[in-house]
């Protein structure tokens, strides 16, 4: 069954004379417990198509429907319990003035739990931050930590579907592959499906099994991570995009 | 024997806070001749203060002090402010991360160009002016007109960051220092802005420090390499050998970065010994 | 020894509660405000202004409304009367005492309505944008257009003289600029990826507005009334001076500036000790606010 099946979608900004077009076209398909991985430069419209998905870019045309059921206008609040994003820079993403303990805790009383003090616990260690880290603010955490809260964030809801928008590309490598982990580990213990932004052919070579390359709004190429690994790209783009990062 | 450009010798940078004295950069010395000289180390291992401290780009509270940081045998920190203003620009240059923050939004790009050159050179508008473009077209600018006329806003990061090195390279200086010249940069503009950078620093015999996070960026592109870890020199290569780095820091920083040719299904995780930080900074001098 | 270790408590790392946490967050803010010396200068003297306010029966050597025709325009340094005596033979001293409650009284009044409806009507404004926007903000617009006193004036003037119809004026002219700084910053945080995240969480305008953008916003705000303070204070005794403020007896500052300006060739001191009260004041609400930024908006200090 698919999870997340996205069809001729199209987003853009502005409208008339100044209209953007930042994806065109954009089809593809993520089966359940899978790890699909977008690519591209900056630019190309892969966080775009994050943010159409869950709502933040509001001017949309074509198909998106999530485990079968397709998505309107406006999204009811269950849609949230099913899809949760992670943003790619964990230093804007948290409120500066809440801490750790406050911003899951009222995520987790916007999802109607009760439990509240019981699921933070197992939330912080879940994500690999011990007790300790409950009452901290932001500012004192370092990258990877104030990474881990956001992950936390979104598992809160126990959703099926994580966006991913580029969580790595803020971090140190040594972070890098300290999240990555995680991420992997996380998808196995909640059976979770992943759609991965990234700029980068490897960690989205090392994270999924799938991948759609991206140019300028349009999906040039959608394979497997075995062709990829192999270099056998068929899309001259995609080609070029594997040169370079090796 | 090559010609030593530059001298840096026990150099540290320290910050007064509440809770006592930081220590951003601890002890490092360094020589550096007519090369490429990568410094890499994660955020926070003081690669980016060595890089500013050698300017005297350290703004207060913070302190430099070193035993010497010579140039061409004069010692920079010795130097007046004013003095040490000919020396920005003229004999060192300094490329910076973002281009967007480095040049002034409200000024043409020639404008801006002219202005540095003539800063350092006495020369008529016209001359600036047809240097500026032949300086653009050396960074492989394909239409340097039009792209005089221009403001930043309008340029693509790539074409920005060019331009930054065209405006850096117009005082011929005899060192340039790159701080993350491409993090900011997509990859395929990233090489092709190394690839201008390299050419341009060969043509020259300038001597290039540069300093990135990127390892395989670092291997690839520089003759030798100064690893940093948390202000200190932890380890001294050859750019072509750092994949035999013996140091653990090192070793570990290269095992964590997923790779496409060799999957893995875990990451390795970097273990922090605090030994690292404790021992003695290995000198990068030749 | 229990000194140190309260204070280690207050600035750890790893707050083991979320009273904890705070009362380490505010201790911080503490520590950096105590280190700017003019701010804490500032403070000095408002708490001073407070003590005085509240003591003012014990402080004051004499009713500040008692006349003593016999003994008017007394100078400085008069055996009992230290400022002198104004035109009516009232001690300023301790006409000054009981003045610090009108002023602390028009201050705080102030200090609670405008920023307030500023900070609503800039966040609302800012967040929910559209039409909304457009019409809040002509409105701000409107109020700006006018100079403040002016404006100021009209309202007392239709209101009716006295200490509560000025402090609605002035709160009335205080409060677009306020709604300005909020709608700006609001735009700023809006598009920031944390409202974002909650939004994604299906939290409502009404929750963000209130829970993560007033916070932020907060802290602008404060600083900028504490450095309209000074203005405010002046405004006041801006209406007094004018006879459209406190009304006599009333010991309010500018009226009692007012009241001297008649004598002010020959018996200057019954104009100026109001007047250095003012000024004194004002400074002080300056220097506080300054600290203040210091501490509250690091963007500012960086």
């Amino acid at each position: 069954m698919s999870m997340l099946q996205i069809e001729k979608l199209n987003v853009w900004f502005g409208r008339d004379r100044d209209r953007v077009d930042a994806v065109i076209d954009a089809t593809f398909d993520v089966a359940e417990g899978q790890s699909f991985g977008l690519v591209g430069e900056s630019g190309s419209g892969k966080s775009t198509i994050l943010r159409a998905i869950v709502g933040l870019a509001p001017t949309w045309s074509g198909h998106i429907a999530v485990a079968g059921a397709p998505i309107g206008k406006r999204r009811p609040k269950s849609f949230y319990k099913q899809v949760q994003m992670v943003f790619q820079d964990p230093y804007a993403s948290l409120h500066p003035r809440h801490s750790v303990d406050a911003v899951l805790g009222e995520t987790l009383q916007l999802h109607g739990f009760t439990d509240i003090d019981a699921r933070v616990v197992k939330l912080l260690d879940d994500v690999g931050l011990g007790q300790k880290f409950r009452f901290r603010y932001p500012h004192q955490l370092s990258g990877g930590q104030r990474q881990r809260v956001a992950i936390a964030r979104a598992l809160a809801p126990e959703p099926e579907l994580l966006l991913l928008d580029e969580p790595t590309s803020a971090l140190d490598v040594s972070v890098q592959a300290e999240i990555l982990n995680l991420l992997a580990d996380l998808r196995q213990e909640h059976n979770l499906t992943y759609l991965m932004v990234s700029h980068d052919l490897s960690v989205v070579g090392h994270m999924c099994d799938r991948l759609a390359v991206m140019k300028d709004g349009k999906v040039v190429e959608t394979m497997d991570v075995a062709a990829l690994r192999a270099m056998k790209a068929e899309h001259p783009y995609s080609q070029h995009l594997l040169q370079a990062s090796v | 024997m090559m010609q030593t450009l530059l001298d840096v010798e026990n150099l540290w940078v320290k910050f007064p806070t509440r809770q006592g004295v930081f220590d951003a950069v601890r002890g490092v010395s360094f020589t550096l001749g007519k090369e490429r000289l990568g410094i890499v180390g994660e955020s926070g291992s003081g690669k980016s203060m060595t890089g500013r401290a050698i300017l005297r780009l350290i703004r207060p509270p913070g302190i430099v002090e070193a035993d010497h940081v010579k140039l061409d045998g004069v010692d920079l920190l010795r130097k007046s402010e004013k003095d040490m203003r000919a020396v920005r620009g003229q004999r060192i240059s300094m490329v910076m991360q973002d281009p967007k923050f480095s040049l002034n939004p409200v000024m043409t790009i020639g404008a801006q160009i002219i202005e540095a050159y003539r800063l350092h050179n006495s020369a008529s508008k016209t001359d600036a002016h047809t240097k500026a473009v032949e300086m653009l077209e050396a960074v492989s600018i394909r239409n340097p007109e039009r792209v005089m006329r221009a403001y930043p806003h309008e340029m693509s990061g790539g074409m920005g960051q060019r331009i930054m090195i065209a405006m850096m390279l117009i005082p011929n200086p005899e060192i340039l220092i790159a701080d993350e010249p491409t993090s900011a940069l997509d990859v395929s503009v990233q090489r092709q802005v190394l690839d201008i950078m390299d050419k341009l620093v060969k043509e020259r015999g300038m001597g290039l420090i540069f300093i990135s996070h990127d390892l395989n960026l670092v291997a690839d592109f520089c003759d030798r390499v100064l690893i940093m870890y948390a202000g200190r020199i932890v380890e001294v290569c050859d750019a072509d050998k750092l994949h035999e780095a013996k140091h653990p820091y090192t070793q570990g920083l290269l095992n964590s970065l997923p790779r496409l040719d060799a999957p893995r299904d875990r990451l390795e995780v970097l273990k922090r010994d605090p030994e690292w930080s404790k021992a003695q900074s290995v000198s990068g001098r030749v | 020894m229990a000194e140190q270790t309260l204070r280690a408590w207050l600035l750890t790392d790893t707050p083991s509660s979320r009273r904890h946490a705070k009362l380490s967050a505010l201790y911080q803010g503490w520590l950096s405000f105590r280190s700017n010396t003019m701010a804490m200068v500032g403070l000095g003297i408002l708490i001073a202004l407070m003590l005085i306010a509240a003591a003012a029966p014990l402080l004051s050597p004499h009713d500040p409304f008692v006349q003593d025709l016999g003994n008017r325009l007394a100078p400085l340094g008069t055996e009992g009367h230290i400022l002198g005596t104004d035109s009516l033979g009232r001690d300023i001293l301790s006409r000054l005492i009981y003045g610090a409650r009108i002023t602390l009284y028009i201050v705080a009044l102030v200090a609670l309505i405008a920023p307030v409806v500023g900070l609503l009507v800039g966040t609302v404004s800012g967040y929910v944008g559209g039409w909304v926007d457009i019409v809040l903000m002509r409105i701000t617009d409107i109020f700006l257009a006018f100079p403040r006193l002016v404006l100021a004036l009209a309202f007392v003037a239709a209101l009716g003289a006295g200490i509560e119809n000025a402090v609605i004026a002035i709160s009335l002219t205080a409060w677009p600029p306020y709604a300005r700084i909020a709608r700006a910053e609001t735009l700023t945080i809006r598009s920031s990826d944390y409202i974002s995240a909650i939004q994604l969480q299906g939290a409502g305008g009404f929750r963000i507005i209130t829970k993560h953008i007033w916070p932020l916003c907060i802290s602008s705000l404060i600083v900028r009334v504490t450095l309209d303070m000074a203005g405010i204070i002046l405004a006041a005794a801006g209406l007094g001076f004018l006879g459209l403020g406190a009304q006599p007896p009333s010991p309010e500052w500018g009226a009692m500036i007012s009241e001297g300006r008649r004598f002010i060739l020959d018996h200057w001191w019954v104009a100026t000790m109001p007047g250095l009260a003012i000024f004194t004041v004002s400074l002080a609400f300056n220097l506080l606010g300054d600290g203040l930024r210091d501490v509250l908006d690091p963007k500012a200090g960086e």
